[in-house]
């Protein structure tokens, strides 16, 4: 099998980022680029593997739904769930506004 | 001979002879801590003040009544916690900066069904941050050093917890298995570390990593402890619906059995062009061991072994990607700036491989092969018991030495990741020293069957006393 180097580009590296909400410095971008292309062309022996009939497999252990009541029960306190939270207000999580006031 | 030196079952004995107390035993952990701790960094927290209240507790339970190990099996016995599992009241921080002052508010179900056992927190051991890593490097909070020799890894990501049984600082320690983390850990430090079928203990209350092969362990000195510990912490709790609700088996019953005639296979891809003849001429002593008592020994096929690590390398990232898409700062922790470099390189492999266009290419693909590897174990125990094969194609390595190398570093997990693809149990044991560093072995079998894996590692260990190599 020919290997061919499947090297990402640095707009990808960088696209990936952003979706991933993560901020890189230049040097990270560079770093990342050559490091993620290194292991995508590791992981392309794959392509060798016959899949055509299989199934993939996401759970091993064959489990499917597993039920309970529907009956509550008791969970933490408001208090407890905004222990770890800097920014509360009155009893809720204190976040930026993600729309527009338009 | 000191007590930190004892297993879980001799100090059980003792409290039960009264031959020492809990605080006696606990004092002697704290006091290995303050002393060897410093050089290795285990111990991310020690609960010092809380584990000596606890102790006088034990105490005052193990004077009053009759038999109370009966009922609580660890009562008075110090146990290491992995920082990734929460633990109420007591910093959690899944060895990154992100969760550097997390305060959980629940225990983990491991965490909580220790404690009813009567365990003592004696505190919360160090990791590669949110368990990625095959050497401890990553932890955001320093390295763990190998206490055989502090120039090497300990192995990863549950670097901590493995050094810290090595070290004699705790009886037990609680770890976590996505590719390797307790196994490779384990032989590196020359302990015994168990990653127990999937789904065995619940995950609750563990941060989680890679959600389709997590899975939480234990590690110990002597086979029974092993026993000991997943005997507690197994079972269904009703948080994780990947826990079955399948019966717990009494897991010291087997023991005690021989394994004459019982089929053992070795897996030739395992033993192929890689791995280190010294580790290899150790193993082959483990397998003489075991054909002196009768155990059938053969050559096993599992074809496509060579993909595995391509797999888990896909798999495993992108469901990092997906998990460590929760930590905003808004609810807990600090934001994303905080992440380090291996979490951020594992997010962005992941947020690739899973985004739109790659999806099918990748971890359809991934997910495909690794229904064939789950394939080659059911094939393989139709005709053998189980597998025994190395657990890390090298000798602990030297500090430093595979940190600029990503690629490297996950060929460390090259013999590990296939037991969290199939979702089998795997025991990683002692086969002795190569240049006074440990070499491991780990036997693997059939989902839940974690008692034909304790009867025949604990036969081993009764023959070959490689308890009698421990650090001291």
């Amino acid at each position: 099998m020919i290997r061919k180097k499947s090297k990402l580009s640095e707009n990808e590296v960088k696209h990936v980022a952003k979706l991933a909400k993560l901020n890189l410095t230049p040097q990270e971008v560079k770093k990342f680029q050559e490091q993620l292309s290194e292991v995508l062309t590791y992981v392309e022996v794959l392509k060798e593997a016959k899949t055509e009939k299989t199934e993939p497999t996401s759970q091993v252990t064959s489990l499917e739904n597993i039920f309970r009541e529907d009956k509550a029960k008791t969970s933490l306190s408001q208090k407890e769930v905004l222990s770890g939270t800097k920014q509360n207000y009155q009893g809720f999580f204190k976040i930026k506004r993600i729309l527009n006031n338009s | 001979m000191e007590l930190t030196q004892l297993s879980i079952n001799q100090v059980q004995e003792g409290l039960k002879k009264k031959k020492f107390s809990s605080l006696e035993v606990v004092g002697s952990c704290l006091e290995k801590i303050k002393k060897t701790n410093p050089k290795i960094n285990a111990f991310l927290t020690v609960c010092e003040k809380e584990a000596l209240a606890e102790a006088k507790k034990a105490d005052d339970v193990l004077n009053r009544q009759l038999s109370p190990l009966e009922h609580q099996p660890l009562l008075g016995i110090p146990i290491a916690i992995k920082d990734i599992f929460c633990t109420k009241g007591i910093k959690t921080t899944a060895g990154s900066k992100v969760l550097e002052n997390y305060l959980p508010v629940y225990d983990a179900t491991a965490v909580k069904k220790l404690k009813e056992a009567g365990a003592i927190i004696i505190g919360k051991t160090n990791l590669d941050a949110w368990a990625h890593g095959s050497s401890g490097e990553n932890s955001d909070f320093g390295i763990t050093k190998n206490p055989w020799d502090e120039n090497y890894v300990p192995g990863g990501s549950s670097s901590g917890s493995a050094a810290a049984i090595a070290a004699q600082m705790a009886f037990g320690a609680t770890g976590t298995d996505t590719g390797g983390s307790i196994r490779l850990p384990a032989s590196f430090c020359g302990v015994i570390g168990l990653k127990p079928t999937y789904g065995r203990i619940s995950r609750y209350g563990v941060i989680a990593m890679a959600s389709s092969l997590d899975t939480v362990g234990c590690f110990g000195k002597e086979v029974m402890d092993l026993a000991i510990l997943l005997q507690i912490m197994a079972g269904a709790d009703g948080f994780d619906a990947t826990a079955p609700k399948l019966p717990v088996p009494d897991y010291l019953n087997s023991l005690e059995k021989p394994i004459k005639n019982l089929k053992i296979g070795l897996p030739k891809e395992y033993f192929a062009k890689g791995l280190d003849t010294r580790i290899k001429k150790r193993i082959q002593s483990v397998v003489e061991n075991l054909k002196k008592q009768g155990a059938k020994i053969s050559e096993v096929s599992l074809p496509h072994s060579p993909y595995a690590l391509a797999v888990y390398y896909i798999i495993q990232p992108s469901e990092v990607s997906s998990n460590l898409a929760r930590y905003d700062g808004l609810r807990y922790g600090f934001d994303r700036t905080f992440f380090g470099a291996e979490a951020k390189r594992r997010i962005m492999l992941g947020t690739y491989t899973l985004s739109s266009g790659y999806y099918e290419a990748y971890y359809l693909k991934a997910m495909k092969v690794r229904t064939l590897i789950r394939e080659d174990f059911d094939e393989v125990f139709k005709k053998v018991d189980l597998l025994l094969t190395p657990v890390s194609p090298t000798l602990p390595f030297k500090i430093g030495e595979k940190t600029a190398d990503p690629l490297k570093m996950y060929l460390s997990d090259i013999y590990t990741v296939t037991a969290n693809l199939a979702g089998i149990p795997g025991l990683s044991l002692p086969a002795g020293l190569v240049s006074n560093l440990p070499v491991g072995f780990q036997l693997l079998g059939p989902q839940f069957s974690e008692e034909l894996l304790f009867q025949v590692a604990y036969q081993y260990e009764q023959k070959s006393e490689f308890y009698k190599n421990n650090l001291v």
